[in-house]
């Protein structure tokens, strides 16, 4: 965590982090090229979310609200009722909370298949504060019946998810950071949604996390095999809502312990979704949930937050050791 | 439709409002009454909307703010075919689709509403999509006076200005009661038809129970090019059942078995009045 990566053009180095936003951006106005049923709809917010040369290049498929995020999914949501394709842009914090009801009613109950997307999720705007975080809405749009809740963690899973989203005739909610995310895998694999994503594999320990958490969590998992020679299954577990159960229970069949992390509240997020599932059907691995605690956040960058509250490489790793020597 | 004939519509539906709530013993009796004329109006005379055309991309879309008086819009969609009349006899019935607010699970119910002040933004949203499409269907949404201090009416309200939503019409239905007591002593929105102006919109008032000018309003629209338009229509809680009209504790009541007989035999009389 907290090295500086250089955010350059994709096309020139197809291997090179750039933010999960930076993908998104590039993923909707690619396809919004060719369909102009797309529509991006934002809340004063196509600046942070990277939407300015969607806007120069499809003026009519750019519907600016103006800072008003109830009314940004409400009209969202009149708009998927007539056929198009809605990708609602707002910072998730307030997507998720000042319109909460918008999603549960004019979206969800209504079925209207809106695209919210969170962008700047978590703590991704660091020192700005609590106000600005979003560390509760996985816990408060699980809730919320026929939504999909979604936190890619790389570039892949976040271009995958976008052009699914696209051809989706279903509410879904994305979030992620802005934050550049390195690839997990060099590999392409397989993406859909409810399908987590198995990045390596071991038989002593379970890392599972979703979104930003995903990298420092397989970093730890390396770490761990090359000082102490721990070998783990690293799982991106992208889709909350609905949970990969058969991936939950094959992995929890391996009997050895399981760590989620997230950048979340520990409450009500993965880790409890996860947690309620394999006592529910009876395993009883040692199994611990990281994520931000029930507390409002140390002031810091994102990277000094996910280092205070050990969402590390380094704190990762020491919670993995603490929980297998439980 | 004359407005004879509208005004015989109006008996029937009125009639058929009690007979559902007394039916399910539950309902928003009040305001389905007072705002009857209005959907009635819509459904009959302004919407190009049948269950031929329930999903036709050209169609003219109602969406009901005020979900709360979704008996009026039950009994307004049965008498135009949407669904057979007798399946309101499960209205708020255990396992019935038919509940106590506005569901898309009932033929011909555009959007899911109930929770108030949520009406503006989706006609918005609707009304957006027919100019990006150069679409020519118009987009009608009713809401009641008590619901108009929820925000989001007003981020709204502003939005249908600045995208000049002249394919949009907002009704209110003023009957000036709500739960609590007169909407004026709750939380007043007056003047309405100034705080519309000033948002940009062109706005009319009309008698909400009279036929000519209801039809004379909707004739007219849009009001100014340009411009969304809102009609105040002036109402009455309760209207047509003498001893409902303006007293608030119909705005859920349900008429017990002698009540219901005097509401009848008053819709009949008014029935014959028409004859």
């Amino acid at each position: 965590m907290g090295e500086v990566i250089t955010v350059v053009d994709k096309k020139a180095q197809p291997n090179v982090a750039q933010a999960n936003l930076d993908i998104f951006s590039s993923t909707l106005q690619e396809l919004a090229s060719t369909d102009r049923q797309i529509l991006a709809v934002t809340s004063d917010s196509r600046g942070s979310g990277k939407l300015v040369p969607f806007g120069q290049k499809y003026p009519a498929q750019l519907i600016e609200i103006g800072i008003a995020e109830q009314n940004l999914v409400g009209v969202a949501a009149g708009l998927a009722s007539t056929g198009k394709k809605v990708f609602a842009v707002s910072p998730a914090c307030f997507l998720t909370a000042r319109s909460f009801e918008q999603i549960k009613t004019d979206v969800a109950y209504s079925n209207n298949p809106v695209k919210l997307i969170g962008i700047s999720a978590g703590v991704s705007y660091g020192a700005l504060g609590s106000t600005h975080h979003s560390l509760h809405d996985f816990a408060a749009l699980r809730a919320v019946h026929n939504l999909i809740v979604v936190a890619p963690a790389d570039n892949f899973e976040t271009e995958q998810a976008i052009r699914l989203a696209a051809q989706a005739e279903h509410p879904i909610y994305i979030r992620f950071g802005k934050k550049a995310m390195p690839l997990l895998s060099e590999e392409n694999q397989e993406f859909d949604f409810g399908k987590g994503r198995v990045i390596c594999e071991g038989d002593d320990l379970v890392l599972i996390g979703t979104g930003e958490t995903v990298y420092p969590a397989l970093q730890a998992a390396r770490q761990l095999e090359a000082t102490q020679g721990i070998r783990s299954t690293v799982i991106s577990m992208h889709t909350i809502k609905p949970l990969d159960y058969d991936l939950l229970a094959n992995v929890a069949a391996k009997g050895c312990p399981i760590l989620t992390v997230e950048e979340h509240s520990v409450f009500g997020g993965l880790g409890e979704a996860c947690a309620s599932f394999l006592m529910m059907n009876g395993f009883r691995n040692r199994f611990k949930i990281m994520g931000i605690p029930d507390e409002y956040t140390v002031t810091g960058s994102q990277v000094e937050i996910f280092n205070h509250y050990g969402l590390s490489e380094d704190g990762i790793a020491k919670e993995a050791v603490t929980l297998i020597n439980r | 439709m004359t407005q004879q004939e509208l005004a015989r519509k109006s008996v029937l539906y009125r009639k058929n409002i009690l007979k559902y709530i007394v039916g399910a013993k539950a309902g928003h009796t009040g305001g389905s009454l007072s705002c009857i004329d209005i959907l009635n109006v819509l459904y009959n005379y302004v919407l190009n909307v049948s269950p031929e055309t329930a999903k036709s991309p050209t169609r003219d879309r109602y969406i009901q703010s005020k979900g709360h008086t979704v008996e009026a819009l039950y009994v307004v969609l049965a008498d135009k075919g949407f669904f057979p009349e007798s399946d309101l006899e499960t209205l708020c019935q255990y396992k019935s689709h038919y509940i106590g607010h506005p569901t898309k699970k009932v033929a011909g119910v555009e959007q899911n509403t109930g929770s108030l002040g949520h009406g503006m933004s989706l006609s918005v949203g609707t009304a957006i999509s027919a100019k990006l499409d150069d679409l020519a269907y118009r987009v009608f949404t009713l809401l009641g006076d008590g619901e108009l201090p929820e925000g989001s009416n007003w981020e709204a309200a502003l939005l249908a200005a600045q995208y000049k939503l002249d394919n949009l019409c907002a009704i209110v239905d003023k009957n000036g009661l709500q739960i609590s007591g007169p909407t004026a002593d709750v939380c007043s929105t007056d003047p309405l038809d100034r705080k519309f102006e000033a948002f940009g919109w062109a706005v009319r008032h009309v008698d909400g129970h009279d036929f000519q000018a209801l039809t004379d309003a909707f004739d007219s629209l849009p009001f100014e090019p340009g411009k969304p338009s809102l009609i105040i229509a002036h109402t009455i809680k309760g209207k047509g059942i003498s001893y409902m009209e303006n007293q608030l504790k119909w705005h859920h009541g349900v008429p017990n078995p002698e009540q219901y007989v005097l509401a009848q035999d008053e819709l009949a009389e008014a029935e014959m009045a028409l004859q």
